[in-house]
């Protein structure tokens, strides 16, 4: 590359609450050219990405720091309309555009060309007319420039997600400083043919100068289209290629490579769990929004951790949910060889299974009740646990207190008393209540979903040992979904892995890394088949 | 069967305004002309609620507080008796910074409540109705030197009750009033004997001109697109809290403006009463137009307004008609206004539930 960098990113790092979220990166991006951005999710892609497009939440946090230079010159990017001044395009992984506004409207949002107005010689700009002819001579023109034929005037409520995707990029087409488009994971909700199309596209502009930051998690789109290749990791940033120097393998093991010692590595061998089932899937679909499940197949070993594992979105969290009946779901589930109701919470949790919830402040507790009382509602509700037998039955509230004294000791929930209320623990603690209110249940199989998310080490440390412990004396089975890799692998004695809804594979804590990323990016089978030819 | 299934609210009302009239036993003439009367004097309230729902906030019962701003306006008027056409342009006038005052104070209420617009905007009115009798109760004539005793209580504080607006009642309904006669085509000779407001209606359709146009500028673009989705708005750089503020003094102006036209018309203020009802009413009537929480047009405005007092009209009436008793004919006034509300929500619900299955 020569000359000066079209984008340049100088030791950027960002910390939510003290927690850092990147740590240093630093690269540059030439005119003309792409650079992909991959990482796992929580890498920091989409930080990074906040940050160059000014997005409020990175100022309401406490800004960042670090340096961003655009074609030479520093650049302070306070909020997205500044960014967007600087040329600086966004098409968000989430579309951003208005279902019940035409395309033309669409791509020219807050853009609008106007023509004055009576009004608007008096009251100023806001009440000009909006010259909608030239708007779709605009609108045609962008379209065309990446081979979009349809007719611009159609309202965007209804159109195909590929076409949705084509109109996003339209819009940024159409602002004429753009200098530096990024492009959020545009693929994700593709066909193939039409990510293709999309890469197409992408090409023709950078043909015209344009330069494109890419985020995917397909890494064959990365390795087909991208001139450099930066490897995000817990927001360093771990290695800086390009396609011709590296494989997918390499790209798979660098991006999931935590290093994990085998001895941290706490499962048993397969051959140790007999091949019992206690659960059997067969072809289970959730309809659980941003988590989809579309066809899953899985057995459960009497007595064994299994992971699910996956990235964000890609359907892990979704089983454990539809199973307990909390999203509508279908399919048939086996327990013990006994069909399970679904659909019905109440009928799941009287069926010997329970839920740690993922949702930990919303599903998972009652914020505003006490200790206590979270540790025992769900057993109250649907077991009749704890309610002193007679004409009409009532709480006994003495037993629950010692009861819940005992959890607090047992999970060493750090709290002033059984009555201190759910909404005043930390997050860890919080998360502990939740354990005790599943373990009251006395189930034979508990589901437990990001069981560490968002809590600190010692706590972390304490719930897995915990689990484990359950596992090993009461023979509990356990199916623990979480982003976290390095945990699934340190606890579970087998990993499941989710991608579009559906299972990749089932891996064991040692396999290796390349492994683990090729299944989660999709990758391993498309891989592994082309190995075997 | 489409058709049918998305205008069910209206179709409803028009049965059940048939319905009432047939048992009303009123003569077509009267009921016409009270109608027109009443379409005239009210559906500049009704119309005030489109801007907020476009933009997003739902059905604005803050209006309240732009009918509070009229009549502030026609207090001024008549303490300093100005009188006739002039009078009222100047009341519509004076209601201004007090309506925008009114309205941006709302706004900014509304955005520390977004997505909760509609039951702020009601419990706003109720609050604002006790700073309002604050004023009229007690600081007029104490605070605020009154000269003319008669407008005030025996106690010399406060104001009475009614406040006379013969000084400019009528001041546009009966500016030229058009009464068709000798028609003799079969449908349309109905219209004949029949007073038509002309300035008044001049009035409402250059406002409802000025509504659709807005919508056609820079300004209603970024109502609609702030109305159907903040975020997305916001990332386009649209700066959504100041357009919901604008959008909210807008409807607080119109709805200022709206009662005026409607004390014009009755020729006195119930100072403490001629308020209150406005964003219950308006809401109703915009309700049955076909309205929704989040759609509307000026179209269903007009349409609900007519069907709304189509039914205020003939509702006493069929009432004793069919019960035997004035008092079940005035208890269905008041059933009527607010079940409307509770029915043409729920039915709303219903076409939105109906709407999910078929998807």
């Amino acid at each position: 590359m020569t000359g000066i960098a079209r984008l340049e990113m100088r030791g950027i790092s960002k910390q939510y609450y003290g927690n850092r979220v990147l740590k240093g990166v630093s690269f540059s991006l030439g005119k003309g050219e792409i650079l992909s951005l991959v990482g796992e999710n929580g890498a920091g892609k989409s930080t990074l990405m906040n940050i160059l497009f000014g997005m409020p939440v990175i100022h309401a946090t406490g800004g960042f720091d670090g340096e961003i230079y655009l074609d030479g010159e520093k650049a302070e990017i306070r909020s997205p309309e500044e960014a967007m001044k600087l040329g600086i395009g966004m098409v968000h992984q989430e579309f951003m555009l208005l279902p019940g506004f035409s395309i033309t409207e669409n791509i020219k949002l807050n853009r609008e060309t106007t023509r004055a107005s009576l009004l608007s010689k008096i009251f100023g700009k806001p009440l000009r007319w909006l010259d909608m002819p030239s708007m779709k001579t605009d609108a045609r023109v962008s379209m065309d420039a990446i081979g979009l034929g349809i007719d611009e005037m159609l309202p965007v409520k209804g159109l195909p997600v590929g076409h949705m995707q084509f109109v996003e990029i339209a819009r940024e087409l159409d602002k004429k400083n753009i200098r530096l488009l990024v492009l959020d994971e545009p693929t994700a909700v593709l066909t193939e043919s039409d990510a293709d199309k999309l890469l197409e596209a992408m090409k023709i502009l950078t043909n015209k100068g344009i330069s494109i930051l890419f985020i995917s998690h397909r890494l064959d789109e990365v390795m087909a289209a991208s001139d450099k290749i930066v490897i995000l990791r817990d927001g360093e940033q771990i290695a800086d290629t390009r396609p011709a120097e590296t494989t997918i393998e390499k790209i798979a093991e660098i991006m999931v490579g935590r290093k994990i010692e085998s001895t941290e590595m706490r499962g048993r061998p397969v051959e140790s769990i007999r091949d019992d089932y206690i659960l059997q899937i067969r072809d289970l679909s959730v309809a659980m929004p941003g988590e989809t499940v579309k066809t899953i197949n899985l057995d459960v070993k009497r007595g064994e951790i299994l992971g699910i594992g996956g990235l964000a979105g890609q359907g892990k969290i979704g089983i454990a949910n539809g199973i307990m009946g909390l999203f509508p779901s279908a399919g048939t589930v086996r327990k013990n060889d006994k069909p399970v109701l679904l659909n019905n919470a109440h009928a799941s949790l009287g069926n010997g299974m329970a839920f740690v919830s993922e949702d930990r402040r919303g599903t998972g507790l009652l914020l505003d009740d006490s200790i206590e009382f979270n540790i025992v509602a769900t057993a109250v509700q649907v077991q009749g646990k704890f309610m002193k037998s007679g004409a009409i039955s009532t709480f006994d509230s003495k037993s629950v207190t010692e009861y819940a004294k005992k959890m607090i000791q047992d999970l060493d929930i750090r709290c002033t008393g059984p009555e201190q209320l759910a909404r005043r623990l930390s997050g860890g603690n919080q998360q502990k209540v939740c354990i005790a209110r599943a373990i009251t249940l006395e189930p034979n199989l508990l589901f437990v979903s990001e069981p560490t998310r968002g809590i600190d080490i010692g706590a972390k440390r304490l719930i897995l040992d915990h689990l484990i412990k359950m596992n090993r004396e009461e023979e509990l089975t356990i199916i623990m979904t979480s982003s976290e890799l390095a945990e699934l692998r340190s606890v579970c004695d087998r990993i499941a892995i989710v991608y579009q809804g559906m299972l990749e594979g089932i891996l064991l804590p040692t396999d290796s890394d390349r492994d683990f990323g090729l299944m989660m990016a999709g990758e391993y089978h498309k891989f592994h088949g082309k190995e075997a030819v | 069967m489409r058709l049918f299934q998305k205008n069910i609210v209206p179709i409803l009302f028009i049965i059940i305004c048939s319905i009432g009239f047939y048992y009303s036993g009123l003569s077509w003439m009267f009921f016409a002309n009270d109608l027109l009367t009443r379409l005239a004097r009210n559906s500049f309230l009704v119309i005030s609620l489109i801007i907020p729902v476009l933009a997003g906030m739902g059905l604005n019962f803050g209006i309240v507080l732009g009918a509070m701003a009229g009549q502030f306006a026609a207090f001024i008027t008549v303490v300093y008796n100005m009188t006739g056409i002039a009078g009222f342009f100047m009341a519509c006038l004076m209601s201004i910074p007090f309506a925008i005052l009114f309205g941006w104070l709302t706004g900014i209420l509304f955005n520390k409540a977004k997505g909760k617009e509609m039951i702020t905007g009601l419990i706003l009115g109720f609050f604002a109705n006790g700073l309002y009798q604050l004023v009229c109760l007690i600081f007029i004539g104490w605070i605020i030197p009154i000269s003319n005793k008669s407008l005030l209580l025996p106690s010399g504080i406060g104001f009475v009750n009614t406040l006379d607006l013969k000084i400019w009642q009528y001041a546009i309904d009966k500016f030229y009033v058009f009464r068709l006669r000798g028609i003799t085509t079969p449908v349309l000779k109905y219209l004949n004997n029949i007073n038509f407001p002309v300035l008044t209606l001049i009035v409402v359709a250059f406002l409802c001109m000025c509504v659709y146009l807005l919508f056609r500028t820079k300004l209603g673009q970024d109502f609609r697109a702030v109305g159907q989705n903040r975020h997305i708005a916001e990332v386009a750089g649209i700066k959504v809290d100041k357009v919901r503020i604008i959008a909210v003094i807008f409807s607080t102006v119109l709805a200022a403006w709206g009662q005026l036209i409607f004390l014009q018309n009755i020729g006195n203020v119930q100072v403490y009463g001629s308020h209150v009802q406005v964003g219950t009413f308006a809401v109703a009537a915009l309700l049955i137009g076909g309205a929704s929480v989040s759609k509307a047009t000026i179209g269903q405005a007009l349409l609900g307004t007519v069907l709304f007092h189509a039914l205020f009209i003939v509702s006493p009436l069929a009432g004793k008609n069919i019960m035997g008793s004035a008092q079940v004919g005035e208890y269905f006034r008041v059933f009527i206004a607010y079940g409307v509300i509770g029915i043409a929500l729920a039915l709303h619900a219903w076409q939105r539930l109906a709407k999910k299955k078929n998807e």
